[in-house]
């Protein structure tokens, strides 16, 4: 067996349960060391992620796991994202009897959204979703106290518990039809006539995915997660599962030839519904988390945008990549603000906080206008390179759909930028600690950074492969 | 060069925020002047002579090489004259008493940022980096406007900020299906504008060209895509509302000009006619509805549509043919329409920081509640009194030089267009000459009878651009020179 292709997620997973053991034996005012274990373990995971940059692409374990650029930089990224969240936590946590168990709980989400990235094999992909769902919805719940919380993970359980079984009645549909669940295998198998049977297979799986990047039709969770689940946790469901969910759902739809399934129009339809439910979904809000929470909606239906020009061009896996990472940075630096504010959600509560904490207000401008897509932040970036890649693609109108929606988004992201900057300040504004100004600050100029200096990235991403 | 005039007040709006409260206004005035004494620079060292190269000062460093994104910078003698007067008009709205509402350094940093990538917009020669500094202008106003705005300031910056959001992101799209139609792909202004690659490809030019039109024409703004204007500009506070009229409004004529028309000049000239023709509606509508405005602010916002309507004018009718075919009209046309932004930048700059005058002495924009300030207020009315008759076109002064290329251009060309257009002239004659009746003669009501007069800093600042309205009027061979060096290429000529 090839267990050095795996040593990243054997380290997250060995790290996981030493913690969880660690967690029960240490006294609960020690358990913010246990963060510090958490972000050795992960930048340990990274190191090994990234030596696996310089081996050629291939897949292995009998073919159900990708090495590919693809997964590596979305596990990167997903690394990444993980130990900025741990580092929001301690302080949060700080009070709460379980507060070790939740670094375990996280790097076992983490896990699931790094073996969504790689995946290559229907079973495989049913595992990561399943593993990632179930740490997701124990770490949306993790205020069992709160009703908010509580509802928050009961309603991603719903959401998820019927997805799942969807994603697999299609993975049982997909094998009976094409013999194997091996993505190789599938794709040697499906050629000829259209096959209306494996576009109901792959509209199923597909259905499966999107829960977990929290597209339509299966988004409905998100607004009530990213309102309820603790800020931290919120930061890391809003994101990694998603990074992990686009490059399966890449990985999946393009091993159909498009004249035999059609999937393109497929993915194209959930893209535009996307992003435009989550965006009328968020003018609305007068709940700034809950307002996060419809705009990592709309962000994943851009996202969509790369997935239905994968194949059609050498950019579309790179525009995708960069622009997860780059809406990662930004969302992960409005979350972060959020928790430094002590979980501070309505919208009235944000007057006049430019008086009071001006590097947070300064840090929500970043996020925010990097989250729109304004230059020469990450955000813009990301989405030149996914403009560039539909338009080439052939699917400027989905562009068009695009740049309308991103209009809309500028109006509520303003918002609340408004009375950050315009309004008066009434009340003091307390604000967390050391450990979540530092990942707020490391986010935000991550966010800048990605967009001023996107060439070294830009031009690595460019070499990515997609495998099978 | 022309880097560091981007630099120097970039940096200076992150510096100033730690300089001591009441020396900002100091500090900002001399970061925002050197980038003026750079371009005066610059534009004495420019070679107008025949044969020297259209783009000076040229500079390039690499940015994002793998999509064909570079720093490029350089200059035409359209962008030198526009930007020129841009960071003149900003020293002005800098060194303007402004009411800081008790956060100065916030508000000289936004100055300087808006600076810096104002001046942007003009200098560069990188289609990509020209976007970014043209949605950055965005955020910059939207800052000045949203906090030191008056009345419901919020409502205006938001209504600014997503309408010609949206006008940017029309033109992204129609940038990046330029752009893919080169390979390797390039955002290098000079390259495109050599390849002219969407020559021979009808539809996609034509939508190209209506992104750019839709994106250009918002920020210009023409009729029907100006109903930001007004509430942006009665809302914000005097300095930022010149800044907007005089410099953020010459990006879109000025982005006409360089990129479809001279990088797309095939089918520019195609769809020239029907240009022409939305230019003479913006200017009857402009001057018509301005015509009916009792507030003061609004008026002079919709004289702009109307005047940027003839800069239109002349660059649709500069871009009517492609080649040599009434050369000299179209070269007149385009050089009238240049002169028009710099002259409308100087003259409606002056305006806007008056009207911020009497919302400083007065908390009213409303003409009907004035009079008799001739009385009081001597110094300001004179100046008034110019600007407003410069902004209507009498010659010797920097409007007529404008609107005489424009209209004898355009005759050459399309004759009909340009007489209907003649008579916006003679309406915004009508409504300056009643605007001023209204404010300055007559009786002066017993609440004003206390209206101070201009102060020191106001009365030099207004002297500087009155100057330089008359000094083009009378004397506008410097600045012809400059400019005709550039417009003969565009339309080319010899």
């Amino acid at each position: 067996m090839p267990i050095g292709d795996v040593l990243p997620e054997i380290s997250v997973l060995v790290s996981a349960v030493v913690l969880l053991l660690a967690a029960s034996f240490m006294r609960q005012q020690d358990h913010w060391r246990l963060a510090i274990g958490a972000l050795a373990s992960l930048f340990a995971a990274a190191v090994l992620c990234a030596l696996q940059l310089g081996e050629p692409a291939r897949l292995t374990f009998a073919g159900v796991w990708a090495l590919d650029g693809a997964s590596i930089w979305a596990r990167l990224l997903i690394l990444a994202t993980t130990a900025i969240c741990v580092a929001l936590t301690p302080e949060w946590l700080r009070s709460d009897r379980r507060h070790g168990e939740y670094y375990a709980m996280l790097l076992l989400a983490a896990l699931g959204a790094m073996l969504l990235a790689g995946a290559a094999d229907l079973l495989q992909l049913v595992m990561a979703v399943l593993l990632s769902s179930v740490t997701g919805y124990t770490l949306a719940a993790y205020h069992r106290a709160w009703p908010l919380s509580v509802e928050a993970g009961m309603k991603y359980f719903l959401v998820g518990a019927l997805t799942n079984t969807l994603l697999m009645i299609g993975v049982t549909l997909l094998f009976g039809l094409f013999g194997s669940t091996d993505y190789a295998q599938i794709a040697k198998a499906a050629t000829g006539a259209p096959q209306i049977m494996a576009l109901i297979g792959l509209t199923l799986v597909v259905v499966g995915v999107a829960f977990k990047l929290a597209a339509v039709p299966a988004h409905t969770w998100m607004p009530d997660v990213s309102e309820g689940a603790p800020p931290p946790a919120a930061a890391f469901l809003t994101v990694a599962p998603k990074i992990g969910a686009a490059i399966a759902l890449a990985r999946l739809v393009t091993i159909f030839p498009a004249d035999v399934v059609a999937w393109r129009p497929l993915v194209a339809t959930l893209a535009v519904a996307t992003m435009t439910i989550g965006n009328l979904g968020a003018l609305g809000q007068s709940d700034v988390r809950r307002l996060l929470g419809w705009s990592s909606i709309s962000q994943s239906g851009y996202a969509l945008m790369a997935v239905t020009a994968v194949g059609l061009n050498a950019q579309a896996i790179p525009a995708l990549l960069f622009f997860l990472g780059a809406y990662a940075a930004a969302n992960l630096a409005a979350f972060a603000a959020v928790t430094q504010l002590r979980g501070r959600t309505n919208l009235a509560d944000y007057r006049g906080l430019a008086t009071a904490r001006p590097g947070i207000a300064a840090v929500l401008v970043v996020s925010f206008l990097s989250l729109v897509g304004i230059p020469p932040l990450g955000g813009f970036v990301g989405k030149l390179a996914l403009f560039v890649t539909t338009i080439e693609a052939g699917y400027a109108w989905l562009a068009v759909i695009a740049v309308i929606n991103t209009v809309v988004s500028l109006v509520y992201y303003l918002r609340v930028l408004g009375p950050v900057y315009f309004g008066d300040l009434d009340g003091p504004v307390p604000v967390l600690g050391g450990w979540a100004q530092k990942a707020l600050y490391l986010a935000t100029l991550l966010t800048i950074g990605l967009g001023i200096l996107a060439e070294p990235l830009w031009s690595e991403l460019g070499r990515v492969m997609l495998l099978p | 060069m022309l880097t560091l005039t981007i630099l120097v007040p970039l940096i200076g709006a992150l510096a100033i925020l730690y300089v001591n409260e009441d020396r900002c206004r100091k500090v900002a005035c001399v970061l925002g002047a050197i980038p003026l004494l750079l371009l005066i620079i610059a534009w004495i060292g420019f070679d107008t002579g025949a044969g020297a190269p259209v783009f000076q000062w040229v500079e390039s460093y690499p940015w994002i090489p793998s999509l064909g994104v570079g720093w490029r910078m350089g200059v035409d003698g359209i962008a030198l004259a526009i930007a020129t007067m841009s960071a003149l008009l900003f020293v002005a709205a800098i060194a303007w008493p402004a009411e800081t509402q008790g956060r100065p350094r916030q508000y000289y940093a936004w100055f300087l940022f808006l600076e810096a990538v104002s001046l942007g917009v003009f200098l560069t020669l990188d289609l990509l980096l020209f976007y970014v500094f043209f949605d950055l202008s965005l955020v910059g106003l939207f800052f000045l406007i949203g906090r030191w705005g008056h009345g419901d300031a919020q409502r205006a910056a938001l209504k600014f900020f997503v309408y010609t959001f949206a006008g940017s992101l029309a033109m992204l799209l129609a940038i990046i299906a330029l752009v893919l139609t080169t390979d390797p792909v390039t955002f290098d202004m000079r390259e495109l504008i050599a390849r002219q690659p969407l020559a021979g490809m009808d539809v996609r030019g034509a939508l190209v060209l209506l992104g750019f039109v839709i994106g250009l024409g918002i920020k210009t703004p023409f009729v029907p895509l100006h109903t930001w204007l007004p509430p942006a500009h009665v809302d914000a506070p005097g300095p930022a509302s010149a800044i907007l009229a005089g410099v953020l409004l010459k990006m879109g004529t000025y982005g006409l000009i360089r990129i479809p028309f001279s990088m797309m000049s095939a089918t520019f000239a195609r769809y020239a006619f029907a240009l022409g023709i939305v230019a003479v509606v913006s200017i009857l509508w402009g001057a018509l509805v301005a015509m009916a405005q009792r507030d003061l602010k609004r008026r002079i916002a919709y004289t702009s549509v109307n005047h940027m309507g003839y800069s239109l004018l002349g660059i649709a009718a500069a871009g009517a043919l492609v080649g040599g075919g009434e050369q000299a009209a179209r070269q007149m046309a385009l050089t009238g329409a240049t002169v028009e932004m710099v002259a409308h930048g100087l003259i409606t700059g002056s305006l806007f920081l008056i009207c911020g005058v009497f919302w400083q002495r007065g908390r009213e924009y409303d003409l009907q509640t004035y009079g008799g300030l001739a009385q009081v207020a001597p110094r300001l009315t004179g100046f008034a009194v110019l600007a407003s008759f410069a902004s209507l076109g009498l010659p010797g002064l920097a409007g007529f030089v404008a609107e005489l290329q424009i209209f004898v251009g355009t005759f050459g060309v399309y004759p009909w267009l340009a007489a209907i257009g003649l008579v916006g002239i003679l309406i915004t004659a009508a409504l300056f000459l009643q605007m001023l009746q209204q404010l300055f003669f007559g009786e002066l009501p017993a609440r004003w009878s206390d209206f101070s007069d201009l102060g020191r800093v106001e009365t030099r600042m207004l002297t500087v651009l009155a100057v330089l309205v008359v000094v083009i009027g009378i004397y506008p061979v410097w600045l012809l020179t400059l400019i005709n060096s550039t417009t003969a290429v565009l339309t080319g000529g010899p």
